[in-house]
């Protein structure tokens, strides 16, 4: 093991600007946001020392901290691949072809659901939607959502993170955000794609 | 159809820039400081006459949700808070997501109108921890906003304070349930609370508070501006204005559209989505607003009306507007199975019956998407979703068995046909997975 979890410059500064958000007394808000700065930091998941140390940091005891940290779906007890992949399974993505792509998934990185590859690279989990549905199917991969998947299109993104590239993300099909593909009857006046997607 | 000079969100679809600049250009931000000047009870008064109904899935109308918040004469030394859920975890709905990234500044303009009208002096914005660079298109939207003066001290020269900010959630469907999500901002598990005492008697940190859905914060400014009486020229009475549907599923366009309330569920189909895949005729059922709401057969889908009411006469509600079609290639069993394994996922475990049930419940429906099960169970399952209903803390037990009553009340002969399929040793014409 290496020395005792402490926030790093970087992400002590952040936890500062959060934990001030809050009023005087009530920085156990800031509970949340601070572990999953911990987790950053700590490569993917909260292991027990650095759940303590945001217990510390907040004054708050331990067990509210672990508690907090086993609720929300977001935080890993356990280590993760380098690259953690969630497949919406929920039914807009289902009705979608969500199970084509736990197929692909599979085919590439070679993990059964809950599993992590032996080379670290991937863990690939099944997760509830997450909340793009009119872009279905899609999955998640760390903090981007992949979009308008198909298997071939999974297959690419996967096979990119396989060579250490970063694909881009959003749609995979050309489409900006939610709009209709093709001619639409909303929106097609003065400004049209004047913006940069991101 | 809605034109588009009486959309509300001109940057759906992300033509334009989305930052303060492209923001100002489109009108967002424009002489806000009146709206401010016409005083707290005015602007409450405004928003009810607009008829506006909450954008989150329970349709209680905003203005009288804000009179609410004591008055200038009945507060006490506590604060106020304006807390925004931008949780937006129901399935088939995914409205607030483009306003975080693609039109923030209407909600953060919002929440400075609103803030005022409800005589709160700090916002928070509750963000569904997955949606990270959403959440950094709003942090960088109110950056931009306190550099230009149009939040923090003496907000757009108004004389009010008024600060926002950003908090991240972690992934949790529940917090989305508002007494769940002050609990979550306070820093603690989800879990609903028992109300009374309601938010705006005692919410965040023991303060009044006032927690609405994005949506309807993001379209106060503009239906302030342009008059109570433009927005509820949109829609039927008791159900006006303009809203964004979610539309996806078997559609040829799944796609985010503003629209006005009463459309017509067909011609909300067919203009924007590009149709049913494989014709109208080729549907099976909808859920008409997000998976809480029960599903619709299709003969009931050929006229219903997409509004509060309409909706209601069918059993079923106009919900976060997330409409989820379904085809007759699809299992209509496994369609809501999958949604019972949701809800028994999402339950806090709080509640017996919710914690419990949702775990029963979508046992049952496993077995019924392939037969295995007794004619008998169809109506003991319905039976159980009864006891259920009602008899939680909060909501979520409710709009986990809701969809599972939409199924059996449509599709009784589908569920029965496979369980006698199953007892005469014939497959089942579709089996799941």
């Amino acid at each position: 093991m290496s020395d005792a979890f402490v926030f790093d410059e970087n992400y002590a500064a952040r936890a500062e600007t959060i934990v001030a958000r809050y009023p005087e007394g009530r920085q156990q808000s800031a509970v949340i946001p601070l572990l999953d700065l911990a987790q950053r930091q700590a490569g993917g998941w909260l292991p027990t020392d650095v759940i303590e140390y945001v217990a510390t940091y907040l004054d708050m005891p331990r067990i509210r901290v672990l508690e907090v940290a086993s609720f929300y779906s977001m935080f890993n007890l356990e280590p993760v691949g380098k690259n953690f992949v969630q497949l919406c399974r929920t039914t807009p993505c289902w009705l979608r072809g969500s199970d084509d792509l736990r197929a692909v998934a599979r085919d590439v990185t070679g993990c059964e659901l809950g599993e992590t590859s032996a080379d670290g690279a991937f863990t690939v989990v099944e997760v509830e939607c997450l909340g793009a549905c009119c872009n279905a199917p899609m999955v998640q991969i760390n903090d981007e959502y992949y979009e308008d998947l198909t298997a071939d299109r999974f297959k690419n993104v996967l096979e990119a993170l396989k060579r250490g590239e970063v694909p881009d993300p959003g749609s995979q099909s050309g489409r900006v955000g939610s709009e209709p593909t093709g001619e639409r009857a909303t929106l097609n006046g003065a400004g049209a794609n004047a913006g940069e997607g991101a | 159809m809605l034109q588009d000079k009486d959309r509300i969100f001109q940057n759906l679809y992300a033509q334009d820039d989305w930052r303060l600049k492209g923001a100002k250009r489109r009108g967002i931000w424009d002489n806000t400081k009146e709206l401010i000047e016409r005083g707290r009870e005015t602007l409450v008064n405004e928003m009810k006459e607009s008829g506006l109904r909450g954008r989150g899935g329970a349709g209680f109308p905003t203005g009288v949700k804000w009179s609410f918040m004591p008055s200038e004469e009945h507060r006490d030394e506590r604060p106020h808070y304006l807390v925004v859920n931008a949780d937006e975890s129901e399935p088939g709905t995914c409205k607030d997501r483009e306003i975080l990234r693609y039109d923030p500044h209407t909600l953060v303009e919002g929440c400075l109108v609103a803030g005022f009208a409800m005589g709160a002096n700090v916002a928070y914005v509750y963000v569904r921890g997955e949606f990270y660079s959403e959440a950094s298109h709003l942090q960088q939207a109110i950056d931009e906003a306190y550099e230009a003066g149009l939040i923090g001290p003496n907000a757009c020269n108004s004389g009010w304070d008024f600060d926002v900010y950003l908090h991240r959630g972690a992934g949790a469907y529940i917090c989305g349930e508002e007494t769940a999500l002050l609990e979550s901002l306070e820093g603690k598990k989800g879990q609903p609370r028992l109300k009374p005492p309601f938010p705006a008697a005692c919410g965040l940190y023991g303060c009044p508070t006032t927690v609405n859905n994005v949506e309807t914060i993001a379209v106060a400014p503009t239906i302030l501006r342009r008059g109570p009486s433009w927005f509820a020229s949109f829609g039927r009475e008791n159900n006006t204005g303009t809203k964004i549907f979610s539309i996806s599923g078997h559609v040829n366009n799944p796609c985010n559209v503003e629209e006005e309330m009463s459309i017509p569920l067909k011609e909300l189909i067919e203009k924007h989505a590009g149709g049913v895949r494989g014709g109208w005729d080729n549907l099976q059922a909808v859920i008409p607003g997000g998976s809480s709401t029960p599903c619709l057969s299709k003969n009931i889908c050929d006229n219903v009306l997409m509004d509060f009411d309409g909706l209601r006469e069918h059993n079923t509600g106009l919900g976060t507007a997330a409409v989820i079609v379904i085809d007759k290639s699809a299992d209509m069993v496994e369609a809501i199975a999958r949604l019972s394994h949701f809800y028994r996922h999402e339950s806090c475990g709080q509640c017996t019956p919710c914690r419990e049930g949702m775990g029963w419940v979508y046992r049952v429906m496993k077995r019924l998407v392939t037969g295995d099960a007794e004619i008998e169970e169809i109506d003991m399952l319905w039976e159980v979703t009864k006891q259920i209903e009602g008899h939680t803390i909060c909501a979520l037990a409710d709009g986990g068995v809701w969809p599972v009553q939409g199924l059996i009340r449509h599709f009784r002969p589908e569920l029965e046909r496979r369980i006698l399929e199953r007892k005469t040793g014939s497959a089942p014409a579709q089996a799941a997975e």
